[in-house]
């Protein structure tokens, strides 16, 4: 009979114990909302599961000097409550609240959405504009890496055997600097992202951006920082042009798959459509915002 | 007796609690799956991972070695059956084709087609046996679509099906099992006489039923060759019938006991599991309950039939149609029994028209078998009818309504598929909707509003209740149909009005197949009908026997005896003068009167009225995403009389739910190799609650005089217009005809976009 170890170690080192001591498939469970359910269909057949749960910090979102830090076992309803966070980076927990239902927001986490490393995760764009660095322990100790690069391709991580994502450090924002995600589905919730746009914007004080960082899921491999985006809004205000170019931008930086969910053609479109869209929710958002440091409320 | 004036019932048309809310609001009601036994195995189903092979061989020998594995069956398990057709539900259907259906003889026909099934003593050791069995297939080249199957070098599925219906009979086999056609008037003539004609092609995808329930069953056959099946399904006798006979075992000797259901809309008319637990349970001498998962509903169980809708109309300068003409293609799956004859029938059931000329194909290919779904076959040809007539309207510059009131079906009308009407109230939906308050609602900009109509026969049929006081004056009725949309508390409202006593002191039961007469399955909108005539008659006669007690503790006459208000009374002055008896008092006598007091009726219900719709739909749609947003949805149905009202609007607005569900994203998608990629939820996209409004039901009641209390069908018409109301709302939004079904966001961008290239980008 297929057999599956548990264990639920107290501390981070324990954890790397056991993930880099494993005799076959380790996983990390974090809410399991991803795990339990590719257990069940028998796509995952793992060996050991890893709970990160019991581990102190594991779970809550704290400020510490110029960051946010949400531990990786955080749930989206803390992380929606947390109202210093929805008030820097909106835009995340939209993001996170996209996630799953009602019951499945008691349990996801960002990190287990970004460790499926599914290139439609809802959490993970808004992240990234956000310049979140992850914090990975493993056997070799901790590092510190850019959210982008944990994941390398559907359902693969850069994340090397014993490791396991520990917690994300979220610069506090700057003044006017806000974001927003928004994903396209077919239906309006229950659903899969066909195409997702996270867009995080700085503006100066005369409404014209100084800083933007555009990230798109669901059409690559991965999620893409579109390269065209901060050129095409830099030194702009959100006119007709402006959009037009940042379309552009988004749509020269997707290359999606046609499945089940979208084709090729229609991804693309709809990733400009999104992009504009989100521009002018993030613009509108940072320039009502003024100059107060967001975090700090 | 005739309950027909509205104005002097206390029970029907009332909205009391059902009967059976409790129980499922805080989930202790038992469904198929909640069933458990003492001693019991799990059974698990190996299913094709090939839309079409040749088994060579099946070796179960590793798996039946396996540990806690008490039983191995495959084909070989099953007598071979002869093919009989029978009709049952809504549908044709072979026995043969059942038994191959449940489980694969010779050749697997689709992705999920069941070949062998274990059954052990735990779910994992029975999922772990699946993986121990072999079997060699030769992958043959396979089908999926209805036209490519029509091909003449189409890979053929059965070598034994030669089309029926043509003349001569062919020579040849094909995936063409049937063509039907039905012709009134001349159509030579119609074309004559048409002034403006109008020809279209529409198309609509497989639909899978959706219902929230799996299936699942329990099965005991004991030493004796007793067999209780427990199971959730839209029939218990069906369920015993389909049994006995795949297995080759004597009616009498099973008993089926019908679970709460889950949801059905005609998927489950008919047995996937039953009969594998049941050959399960007598090779290993235990229990065997068998639960599929999702994945195996959309791979395993029947979706209602894909079709390609071709049509043509005839009408004057003023509107008035001539002639029509239509050509439908319907998928049935891997057997023949698409619902292809319904969809050739109702397609024009609404409409006056002089010369109809109908054709139509029943073509298998590569899918599962087809189900009835909710008016089986009329959805897919009212989507072309019904948006080629806004089609016609728009044209010719007429009220898509007013084009509908002046071509419609009245009393007296001949229908193009034979029958004359009486009685219908089609007119009256579509004078209904004209007078809605919906129509003076103002549209803003992407915003669009269309209309549809639809027509389902309904059915009686055979139907057994009884009715039975208690010694404490209250009443148990006991009926054998399968509640699935509340007809339990719709039974026991009936019976409270004809017994004069309140609702709650009537306690309504579905009964196993030992309990109570034969019932023909829930389906065809027929239970409120067929089965509430029954009770209803049962009730009477419990109240003739409740007026002879009476007569008899007053020694007079039983005719000088009235019932009213639940209390006998001296029908006059003649009669004498007593203190009236009230059925509790009567009851209480029973004993010292003649005995119990019940009653059983046995009938074959006739006279069931037709369902007639008229819907109004609003859309918004995103033109960058091609998004459809419902905004508002106003549903008008001819309801014969509300029994039960809420339960009527809730037939409505699900019906209207899962039509726009087909209307814009459900759809099956295959892979080249004819592997089913989105057996789920997830990407199988029926509505979510957000998506849509509050769906308006305008009940109509214009009573069927052959049911005692006027009551029509009410749960398979709501279905019929969704799907070309919404084409023609977009339609009115965009300029755009949606054709092909689902309206999905991709097809409706990528025919935004043909219609008007976008302005080149500022960038570019």
């Amino acid at each position: 009979m297929p057999r599956v170890s548990y264990t639920a170690p107290a501390t981070v080192d324990d954890a790397v114990k056991a993930l880099a001591g494993a005799a076959g498939l380790a996983k990390v469970l974090s809410g399991g909302t991803d795990l339990l359910v590719q257990l069940k269909s028998g796509r995952l057949k793992p060996d050991l599961i890893v709970d990160t749960k019991r581990i102190p910090g594991m779970i809550g979102i704290r400020e510490e000097g110029d960051y946010f830090v949400i531990g990786a076992a955080t749930p989206g309803v803390l992380i929606s409550a947390h109202q210093p966070l929805e008030h820097a980076y909106p835009g995340i927990v939209e993001g996170v609240d996209l996630i799953g239902s009602q019951q499945i927001q008691g349990r996801c986490t960002i990190a287990g959405n970004l460790c499926n490393a599914s290139p439609a995760a809802d959490s993970v764009p808004p992240v990234i504009a956000a310049r979140a660095r992850a914090v990975v322990a493993g056997p070799g100790g901790r590092r510190e890496v850019p959210v982008e690069e944990i994941v390398t391709g559907p359902g693969r991580t850069s994340l090397q055997k014993g490791e396991f994502v520990v917690e994300f450090k979220i610069p506090l924002p700057k003044p006017r600097q806000s974001d927003a995600y928004l994903r396209f589905i077919p239906r309006t919730e229950m659903d899969i992202a066909v195409v997702g746009c996270a867009v995080n914007v700085t503006l100066d004080e005369s409404g014209a951006c100084t800083d933007a960082r555009v990230v798109l899921g669901a059409v690559a491999p991965t999620q893409v920082i579109v390269a065209g985006a901060a050129e095409a809004l830099r030194g702009h205000k959100l006119d007709e042009d402006t959009l037009q170019r940042l379309d552009s931008a988004a749509q020269a930086a997707c290359h999606p798959i046609t499945d089940k969910r979208g084709t090729i053609e229609y991804r693309t479109k709809v990733a400009g459509v999104l992009a504009r869209r989100a521009a002018a929710i993030a613009f509108d958002r940072a320039a009502t915002r003024g100059a107060t440091i967001a975090g700090a409320v | 007796m005739s309950y027909l004036d509205k104005s002097a019932l206390k029970v029907v048309g009332t909205r009391p609690v059902r009967p059976d809310g409790v129980e499922k609001v805080i989930g202790r009601a038992n469904f198929g799956a909640d069933m458990v036994m003492p001693g019991m195995l799990w059974g698990k189903v190996l299913r094709s991972p090939h839309a079409h092979a040749r088994i060579r061989s099946i070796n179960t020998a590793r798996a039946a070695a396996l540990p806690g594995v008490r039983a191995v069956i495959t084909a070989d398990d099953f007598p071979p059956i002869a093919s009989e057709e029978a009709f049952v539900g809504e549908g044709p259907m072979n026995f043969r084709d059942l038994s191959y259906n449940c489980i694969a003889r010779g050749k697997v026909l689709y992705d999920g087609h069941a070949v062998a099934a274990v059954a052990a003593t735990s779910p994992a050791i029975a999922e772990e046996a699946l993986d121990l069995i072999a079997v060699d297939y030769e992958v043959l080249p396979h089908v999926i679509d209805v036209e490519d199957a029509m091909k003449a070098d189409a890979p053929v599925l059965h070598d034994d099906l030669f089309t029926q219906g043509v003349d001569p009979k062919p020579t040849k086999p094909s995936n063409i099992a049937k063509r039907i056609g039905f012709n009134k008037g001349d159509i030579a003539t119609g074309w004559k006489e048409a002034e403006v004609t109008i020809e279209r092609r529409y198309t609509t995808q497989p639909v899978h039923q959706g219902y929230i329930e799996p299936h699942a069953c329990v099965v005991a056959v004991g030493a004796d060759g007793q067999c209780t099946i427990w199971s959730s399904s839209q029939g218990q006798f069906m369920v015993r019938a389909y049994c006995a006979k795949l297995l080759g075992v004597d009616i009498a000797n099973i008993r089926a006991m019908p679970a709460e259901i889950g949801g059905g809309f005609g998927g489950k008319t008919l047995i996937y599991l039953e009969p594998l637990a049941m050959a399960l349970s007598r090779k290993s001498g235990r229990p065997v309950k068998i639960v599929m998962n999702r994945e195996e509903v959309f791979r395993g169980t029947g979706p209602a039939a894909g079709s390609v809708i071709e049509v043509k109309l005839g009408a004057k300068k003023d509107g008035r149609l001539v002639a029509a003409e239509l050509l439908l293609k319907y998928q049935a799956g891997a057997f023949p029994g698409s619902p292809v004859g319904p969809g050739c029938m109702c397609a024009f059931a609404m409409y006056d028209i002089p010369h109809v000329s109908i054709v139509g194909y029943d073509v298998v290919s590569n899918r599962p078998k087809v189900a009835a779904y909710r008016a089986p076959g009329a959805p897919n040809s009212s989507f072309g009818v019904e948006s080629c007539m806004d089609e016609l309207a728009r044209q010719m510059n007429i009220d898509p309504l007013h084009l509908r009131e002046i071509n419609a079906a009245k009393d007296g009308t001949k229908a193009a598929h034979g029958p004359t009407w009486s009685n219908i109230g089609y007119l009256e939906t579509v004078q209904a909707a004209q007078a809605n308050a919906h129509l003076s609602h103002k549209l803003g900009s992407n915003q669009g509003r269309g209309v549809a109509s639809g027509f389902w026969f309904n059915i009686g049929g055979e139907s057994s209740a009884a009715c039975h006081i208690n010694e404490d004056g209250t009443a148990t009725v006991v009926e054998g149909c399968p509640d699935i949309g509340g007809s339990r508390a719709s039974m026991a409202m009936m019976a409270a009005e004809v017994l004069g006593i309140p609702y709650e002191r009537v306690r309504p039961i579905v009964a196993d197949t030992a309990s109570v007469g034969f019932s023909f399955l829930t389906g065809g909108s027929r239970v409120t009908f067929a089965t509430g005539m029954a009770v209803t008659q049962a009730a009477e006669k419990v109240v003739v026997e409740l007026k002879k007690r009476a007569a008899m503790i007053w020694d007079i006459s039983p005719d000088a005896v009235d019932w009213k208000d639940g209390k006998a009374y001296p029908a006059g002055p003649n009669a004498g003068s007593f203190e009236p008896l009230s059925l509790q008092e009567i009851a209480l006598k029973a004993g010292r009167t003649g005995g119990p007091i019940s009653a059983e009726v046995t009938i074959n219900a006739q006279g069931a009225g037709a369902g007639w719709a008229t819907h109004i739909c609003d859309v918004e749609v995103d033109s960058e995403t091609g998004r459809v947003k419902i905004l508002r949805y106003t549903a008008i149905q001819d309801v014969g009389r509300a029994i039960h009202p809420s339960y009527v609007e809730g037939q409505i607005q699900g019906g209207v739910t899962q039509g726009i569900g087909w209307a814009l994203n459900e759809e099956y998608i295959y892979d080249k190799d004819g592997r089913l990629e989105n057996p789920g939820f997830l990407d199988y996209r029926v509505p979510v609650a957000s998506d849509l409004p509050m769906i308006d039901a305008v009940m109509l009641e214009i009573p069927n005089p052959r049911h005692p209390f006027g009551a029509k069908g009410v749960g398979e018409v709501p279905i019929v217009p969704p799907m070309a109301a919404v084409a023609n709302a977009i339609f009115d939004a965009t300029g755009i005809r949606m054709r092909d079904l689902p309206m999905s966001p991709p097809k409706l961008r990528a025919a935004l976009d043909a219609e008007a290239p976008p302005p080149r980008l500022a960038a570019e």
